[in-house]
């Protein structure tokens, strides 16, 4: 069994999804209850990595991430090595990968906050941050939930992104999926179903968790 | 007299006779549809210029694209080449993968399939042997040429790109000649893994790896030679990358396939191969230790 490619794999979607929870939250709040017209451009946005084959991210990250565009001479400066090859590069394409994963439920979970509340909130002299801490969030805590686990399993099983700029490093960028895919290519076909069927039960595990807070089979009352 | 039931359901009858005459003609418009979609299918099935499937290592890109060109001039019988890692494909086809006829990056896959009996035997052909070459990008500050090996311990070549060697033949020579040339332990943590040997070439071209240890037929395409400088790997530094087609028993089109693999024998084929960095004889040089 690769354990160094799971723990990689595990380290990874951890990072990745508490990051994009702190990027997600202003953002859908901000385009729930954001006022710009013109919101619905950048919702779409959010939502490209939903449609577009992971090779068009791999590809554009592969040319960002390089010597020749002013962010690859940033990062150059700044880690003083390239993005590519590097956990740092994957865990900015998965950010990107995984962002809509992130954002819609928290989106759909503050749409489903009632309007009357937050009047009441406003009127009786609470704040907008304050509102959206006291009323909004615990109101939303299923959407929270489902964020932070489908963004931690949709990074668990990324595959085109970090084939495109990993470099297949081991204990560096050779994830789960790169390793199930190399011992495919080897015809090592054993490795590759224990590797897979982990990971199968894996995100099994994961979006079992999310149905269940969606129904609230854990809450005292109303199981539905 | 006729009871209210029957009247009943004569009247449902002729109620529902407009529509059932509506859903029996939509049916024979359908019938009709699917015998003229049928025809077409087969027609264009049985269509005189055949079509062949190759499945092609990622080193072939060029000088396979010549000669389909060329072979699909001279014959009017198309060539479709799919591009990967030999390994891949030997795993593609072991499962099933509808190819007429698999260019390998060595000669180990193509002689598996024929001892498998995967293979048509006796048309498996060494059509030539690779070479690897350093390659690094137009403004490197590393001049490969010169310095050979001892380029890659600069402190400027920081990621170096060689082909994955547990499946793609290049990878396994990069590692091969890297170890004979004695630098291997001192330059594994540079080395980055390209899927197959163009992928590699991909990590270099695109700036984010500084080196990487290519096949001589990626580096003559005019794209690579504007793109960056070689020094070509001493042929003796690795095992000889002896390379071999072979068809395959499953292709469906074993006459094309045939004819195609007596035009990549013939002397202009020969020549697409040669001018593409492919030389026809394996190198009689015994595989080098450390020098």
């Amino acid at each position: 069994m690769n354990l160094q490619a799971l723990l990689l794999s595990l380290r990874l979607a951890a990072v990745v999804s508490v990051l994009l929870l702190g990027i997600s939250l202003p953002l859908a709040a901000w385009l729930v209850f954001g006022r710009w017209r013109g919101r619905f451009l950048l919702e779409a946005l959010v939502a490209l990595p939903l449609v577009l084959p992971p090779t068009v991210l791999g590809f554009y990250l592969l040319v960002l991430m390089g010597p020749r565009t002013p962010f690859g001479r940033l990062c150059q400066a700044l880690f003083g090595h390239g993005l590519a090859f590097t956990f740092e590069g994957l865990v900015v394409g998965s950010l990107l990968y995984s962002l809509p994963f992130a954002v819609q439920p928290l989106v759909s979970a503050f749409r489903g906050v009632d309007r009357a509340l937050l009047d009441a909130s406003f009127v009786l002299g609470a704040s907008r941050l304050r509102t959206f801490r006291r009323v909004i969030l615990p109101l939303s805590f299923s959407g929270l939930v489902t964020a932070l686990v489908l963004s931690f399993a949709h990074t668990l099983g990324e595959f085109g992104v970090v084939l495109m700029v990993g470099g297949n490093l081991p204990g560096i960028t050779r994830t789960v999926s790169i390793a199930i895919y190399d011992s495919a290519q080897a015809l090592d076909y054993a490795a590759a179903n224990r590797l897979a069927l982990l990971l199968l039960l894996l995100s099994f595990t994961a979006l079992s968790v999310v149905y269940a807070v969606n129904r609230r089979v854990w809450s005292p009352w109303s199981p539905r | 007299m006729k009871s209210p039931t029957h009247r009943q359901s004569a009247a449902a009858t002729q109620l529902l006779t407009p529509f059932r005459c509506h859903s029996l003609q939509r049916r024979t418009l359908f019938l009709r549809l699917g015998a003229a979609c049928l025809s077409f299918f087969l027609a264009a099935g049985a269509a005189s210029p055949a079509a062949i499937t190759v499945a092609a290592a990622a080193d072939l890109k060029f000088a396979l694209q010549d000669m389909a060109a060329q072979y699909e001039k001279q014959t009017g019988n198309t060539v479709s080449v799919t591009y990967g890692s030999s390994g891949n494909f030997y795993a593609q086809i072991q499962n099933g993968a509808p190819f007429d006829l698999f260019f390998s990056a060595d000669l180990d896959y193509p002689r598996q399939f024929e001892a498998a009996g995967l293979a048509e035997s006796g048309t498996l052909y060494q059509y030539g042997v690779g070479r690897l070459v350093l390659w690094v990008p137009a403004n490197s500050p590393v001049d490969v040429a010169r310095r050979g090996w001892d380029a890659l311990r600069d402190p400027a070549i920081r990621k170096i790109a060689i082909a994955n060697p547990t499946h793609a033949p290049y990878g396994r020579a990069a590692v091969a000649a890297l170890k004979s040339a004695g630098i291997y332990d001192q330059i594994t943590a540079k080395l980055v893994y390209g899927e197959n040997i163009s992928q590699a070439a991909q990590f270099v071209e695109s700036g984010n790896a500084d080196a990487g240890l290519l096949a001589l037929a990626l580096a003559l395409s005019p794209h690579m030679q504007q793109a960056g400088k070689f020094w070509s790997v001493p042929a003796a530094a690795h095992p000889p990358l002896q390379q071999a087609a072979i068809m395959l028993k499953s292709s469906p089109n074993k006459k094309a396939a045939r004819a195609f693999l007596e035009f990549v024998k013939s002397p202009a084929g020969r020549a697409i191969l040669e001018k593409h960095g492919f030389s026809s004889l394996a190198p009689a040089a015994p595989p080098a230790k450390t020098p």
